[in-house]
């Protein structure tokens, strides 16, 4: 389960420090590479948490300690127009527990490719507004175990995605808000049987459908960018984690991150970008925000990014 | 541009596409055929019981004649039930028609995998145990780890068998045709008509004995277990297989079986095996006493060993001298070359572990959560058995045996366990990690291995064609616990040896038991 959040996180927060690109770009973000404008980087995330949620009930494990996912990521982007840019990244991931017993998994987790239509610009008194919507697609690189939560590396399953978002920039203030609608095929387990609220009699599992909501606040220059972001993951349906039984695949994962992201393009270094940014899965019970099947993770990201324009000047 | 949009706009269609997508996973054994016997076992009354002194030490009284009004009354009401089926009451007989041993045992290897939750522990560190007497605190009774999954399973299925003997005995006897032959307006809806006598009902019989064993065995179900029981008669009646006289005739002689076995339950020592502190600390004590390593837990506090005195409990195939002469030599000690040579063995499989051997192990672990190592291969037997065309007496002959060789195999791996206390690997060397979790007992022997040896053998016995099929699976079941980092390769080699000795045991029984 933490893995799974931790994989979450991965391509949500990975996918919203890469939004922090003044110009290299993220699927959530209103930000658009221009024609034959292209973008290469590579990010850096480790993420960690020590309490998570079994259910709805916070705890801790000794026999698991401090659960730790790093990655590195490959992005590139490409502007095959001013209003149509494709995203491709690649993570190798890798985990470990700080105590127990149970063995870390490494590997190539999922490749995403994406592709970002700005479908309309306007002005609005002296601000911009821009509609954006993304189409997605991921699926596993490689056979990787997705049946040993906290440890696997990713869930396995092949994805569709839908996103709208939508910005508005007045002054080097902007606002985004965006939305993803995330549909996950069925996963084959190693198992032959497994037990959610009832025993399967299958290798198959569905996989629950989800939604992630993101809200960026902050400025924007053209050699800067300085967010803040709020992120909403929410699983519809999936089984909760039972009292001190193994996570699962097909959990119901839901959780609410809070972060600061950065993107600074290097005044002496033409066209390189660095990025960084830290995230932190929010437990505000007064409020009835807290995490489902999810660790209590706090996340930090840095990346290089380094934009090449193909164009003829 | 226009392309653009254009794949843009296909690739939310393909979303709407995929999202119409059922996604529906259904079990594998969802739509099995009715049971089609190619063999009704009409002797099935004369084979040898487990428990029952005699096939009609209950007594069950003679059904009325086919002609009596109450006979006629019976049959009003399946024609009722056949005249307004619904599709879920469909669905039910269809069900329950591919075989009553069969259904109850994959809702056992589901209660199994629902209990196999060990505690969590207590504040001060100390861990809670399950209360019999107190089922539904937490800890939830039971916790269904392997000895008692095994013990679970071994009861159920021999409590069938020797119910089944019964039933088929006064089946024989008082030769009573089933409704569908008696009156040609009651149709055999879903399943398939047989010669078989109808009176006791078998599918009442099993729903008897089963739930009366189950409600022992898993005492915070005994609603959804109740439930499951009338579902099961009730669709037997619907399908025309049984009338309501066959029906209670049935549950009565089921529930009458169970007792005896519940008796026997009582007093097989299982209630003790979790042991005591003292007992806890002499294992420690008698193994450091002897200049050996003494096992202890890698859990963090530290957890009591699981079910230390299961080794005391009563077999089924054989007595407890048996036990103690099934037992194998030492392992290797600590610190020995060989000892050595097996610790670095499971260190070079643990660094860089492969696919294949990660798919292995998970196949394998059956750990927490799960219907455990014999829920395992049930699962497997009964895919098997469901291809034979057996009678349920057959069905439930072929079950017991099985599920006693693994209690057995169980109560003999426990004894080999305790008695040699030895650590594993991770104990060692802290370096070696596991692809799964870590089972809180000593290594040698390993269970996975006994219980896969001795279901092998005994299932290699009924289905000779499978032999090698079963055997490789034990082989890989054991290996899957070296290469995962729980055990040395003699605790599995080791293993499989004694669960085939066990397993002979179960073969000797079936060689004589009068169903060949």
């Amino acid at each position: 389960m933490k893995k799974k959040i931790v994989f979450h996180l991965l391509t949500t927060l990975v996918f919203c420090l890469l939004v922090t690109l003044a110009k290299a770009q993220t699927v959530d973000d209103a930000v658009m590479m221009d024609k034959k404008q292209w973008c290469n980087g590579l990010t850096y995330m480790h993420s960690s948490w020590r309490e998570y949620w079994e259910g709805t009930t916070k705890r801790e494990n000794k026999n698991l300690g401090t659960v730790t996912t790093q990655s590195l990521m490959l992005m590139s982007n490409y502007g095959i127009s001013d209003k149509v840019n494709v995203l491709v990244t690649v993570p190798y991931v890798w985990t470990n527990a700080s105590a127990g017993t149970l063995h870390g998994m490494k590997g190539f987790q999922d490749i995403e490719l994406d592709v970002k239509y700005e479908f309309y610009k306007t002005k609005i008194g002296k601000g911009k507004l821009s509609l954006i919507a993304v189409g997605g697609f991921s699926t596993p690189l490689t056979d990787y175990e997705n049946d040993f939560l906290p440890m696997s590396i990713g869930l396995g399953s092949t994805n569709l995605s839908g996103r709208l978002t939508a910005d508005f920039q007045h002054g080097i203030f902007f606002t985004t808000l965006s939305s993803s609608f995330v549909w996950k095929s069925d996963v084959t387990i190693d198992r032959t049987s497994y037990y959610t609220d009832h025993i399967i009699y299958s290798n198959k599992v569905d996989m629950p459908n989800q939604l992630y909501s993101n809200l960026l606040i902050g400025i924007r220059k053209s050699n800067l960018t300085v967010q803040g972001v709020i992120m909403n993951m929410y699983t519809f349906g999936g089984s909760d984690i039972r009292k001190n039984d193994m996570p699962f695949a097909a959990n119901q994962m839901n959780m609410t991150t809070l972060g600061a992201h950065v993107k600074y393009f290097l005044p002496f270094v033409p066209n390189l970008e660095v990025i960084g940014g830290a995230d932190f899965v929010v437990d505000i019970p007064q409020l009835n925000i807290a995490g489902r099947n999810v660790g209590q993770s706090t996340t930090y990201t840095a990346g290089l990014y380094y934009v090449l324009s193909l164009n003829k000047k | 541009m226009k392309n653009i949009f254009l794949s843009l706009s296909g690739l939310v269609c393909l979303m709407l596409i995929a999202s119409g997508c059922q996604k529906d996973v259904s079990n594998r054994t969802a739509n099995l055929p009715a049971l089609n016997a190619s063999n009704p076992d009409l002797n099935a009354g004369n084979w040898k019981t487990i428990l029952l002194s005699r096939p009609d030490s209950f007594a069950v009284a003679a059904p009325v004649a086919t002609t009596s009004p109450l006979y006629i009354a019976d049959l009003f009401e399946i024609k009722a039930l056949q005249k307004s089926l619904t599709g879920d009451q469909a669905n039910t007989i269809k069900y329950w028609a591919a075989g009553g041993v069969l259904r109850w045992n994959e809702i056992l290897r589901g209660l199994v995998a629902k209990y196999n939750l060990p505690a969590v522990q207590n504040p001060d560190g100390s861990y809670p145990i399950p209360n019999a007497n107190n089922p539904l605190a937490y800890p939830l009774f039971p916790f269904t780890n392997p000895p008692y999954a095994a013990r679970a399973y071994g009861y159920i299925a021999a409590a069938q068998y020797d119910a089944l003997v019964a039933c088929w005995f006064y089946k024989t006897k008082y030769n009573r045709a089933a409704p569908y032959i008696v009156d040609s307006s009651v149709a055999a809806k879903f399943i398939n008509r047989t010669n078989l006598p109808s009176y006791p009902s078998e599918a009442a019989v099993l729903a008897g004995v089963t739930a009366e064993m189950m409600k022992l065995l898993f005492p915070g179900e005994i609603g959804n277990i109740q439930n499951r029981a009338v579902e099961a008669e009730q669709a037997s009646l619907m399908s025309g297989a049984a009338t309501r006289a066959d029906i209670t005739a049935g549950e009565a002689l089921g529930r009458q079986v169970a007792e005896l076995f519940i008796a026997r339950a009582r007093g097989d020592n299982a209630g003790k095996a979790v042991g005591t502190p003292t007992d806890w600390t002499n294992f420690v004590t008698v193994t450091s006493g002897q200049g050996l390593t003494p096992w202890n837990s890698l859990e963090t506090p530290q957890r009591p060993p699981m079910l230390p005195l299961f080794y005391k409990v009563k077999p089924f195939l054989f007595d407890s001298a048996t036990v103690v002469s099934l037992r194998p030599g030492p392992p290797p000690a600590v610190g020995s070359d060989q000892m050595n040579k097996d610790l670095a063995e499971v260190k070079k499989y643990i660094d860089n572990p492969t696919r294949q051997n990660i798919h292995i192990v998970e196949y394998w672990a059956d750990g927490v959560g799960t219907y455990t190592p014999p829920g395992h291969w049930n699962a497997i037997a009964a895919e098997d058995f469901a291809k034979q065309n057996y009678s349920e007496v057959r069905w439930a002959r072929n079950m017991a045996l099985l599920d006693m060789t693994m209690m057995d195999a169980a109560i003999v791996c426990w004894d080999v366990k305790y008695h040699y206390f030895n650590p594993r690997p991770t104990q060692l060397d802290a370096s070696i990690k596991t692809l799964t979790g870590i089972p809180n007992f000593p290594a040698y022997i390993s269970g996975h291995s006994t219980f896969s040896g001795a279901a092998a053998s005994i299932l290699g016995y009924l289905l000779p064609d499978n032999a090698a099929k079963y055997s490789a699976m034990a082989q890989e079941a054991g290996l899957s616990r070296l290469v995962g980092g729980i055990h040395f390769r003699t605790d599995c080699e080791v293993g499989l040896t004694v669960g085939n000795n066990v397993g002979n045991h179960a073969i000797l029984r079936a060689q004589n038991d009068g169903a060949n």
